[in-house]
């Protein structure tokens, strides 16, 4: 079984490589962009059944620095 | 008094540190990320780029087994200087408060510039003057301090903001901060490099001083 875990910066944290990503897309043309949050997604392979509590402590603890990002658990 | 330098896979400014203290003093010993205990005066948590930086700056050598025991050096007043990734590891480890994001302006800057001592009521700025002027040398692409507003008001409430940037914020970092200690004074964390500015040699002697004051 796969769950993936994503983790992105706080809506209030500045993302400098997302708004970079957003300024050559509007420099090559694609004016329809308007904003790039660029995020990280874990694949993570599971042995068998594992409790969410246990898949939140490992996003909360090792995956994403709760200071700055948030995550997000999905199956 | 012994200064241990601990060396992280990845670890590449640990001999400069070496020299650095030895320089001003002490004798000084490399520490292996693997080690389970600590015995000197102080640590050092030198700058590079710990297990490639992979995940984020710091957060894997975080976890490697040295950081139980420098918890526990911390916890008994122990002085401990992370300089550079080695405020980024602090940081990740919740010795000090906040977290270092990437550079604002997304580049990698590595030059001298100056930073402003703002307060030496801790053993590592005890040798300077209050508004000091510093020329020291920043090498990071990830040096962009961030904290919630209430962490920036107890830092500034407690004296915690040690040294902050002259002029220039090169990276983006809230409120120009450079380096910060805990609220007891014996955790400091810095992005800048004073072990690059220990000997005139090196362009500038004015981070000579952190290391010798701690001689105490």
């Amino acid at each position: 079984m796969k769950v993936f875990i994503n983790v992105r910066l706080k809506d209030a944290v500045l993302d400098p490589q997302g708004a970079a990503v957003k300024d050559i897309l509007t420099r090559a043309g694609y004016d329809f962009v308007k904003d790039v949050r660029q995020n990280k997604l874990f694949e993570i392979e599971l042995n068998g059944e594992t409790a969410p509590v246990q898949l939140s402590e490992i996003a909360d603890k090792f995956l994403a620095n709760p200071i700055i990002e948030e995550f997000k658990i999905s199956r | 008094m012994k200064a241990g330098i601990i060396r992280f896979p990845g670890s590449n400014c640990d001999a400069d540190c070496f020299e650095a203290a030895r320089d001003a003093g002490f004798e000084p010993a490399y520490l292996w990320h693997k080690d389970k205990t600590i015995n000197v005066d102080l640590v050092i948590l030198p700058g590079g780029f710990s297990y490639g930086d992979y995940l984020r700056c710091g957060a894997i050598a975080r976890f490697s087994p040295i950081m139980e025991a420098v918890f526990e050096f911390a916890e008994k007043g122990g002085l401990v200087l992370g300089i550079c990734n080695g405020f980024q590891i602090l940081t990740e480890a919740g010795l000090l408060p906040g977290a270092l994001m990437r550079n604002r302006g997304m580049r990698f800057i590595c030059k001298f510039l100056n930073i402003t001592v703002e307060t030496n009521s801790t053993p590592f700025t005890r040798l300077y003057g209050i508004g000091e002027v510093l020329s020291i040398p920043i090498a990071h692409g990830e040096g962009n301090y961030f904290s919630d507003d209430i962490t920036l008001n107890e830092l500034k409430k407690n004296n915690q903001i040690v040294f902050r940037y002259h002029g220039e914020n090169p990276n983006g970092s809230l409120d120009s901060i450079a380096g910060i200690s805990n609220r007891r004074g014996n955790v400091l964390g810095l992005m800048p490099h004073p072990e690059r500015a220990s000997k005139l040699l090196l362009g500038s002697s004015d981070g000579f001083r952190l290391f010798k004051g701690l001689l105490g």
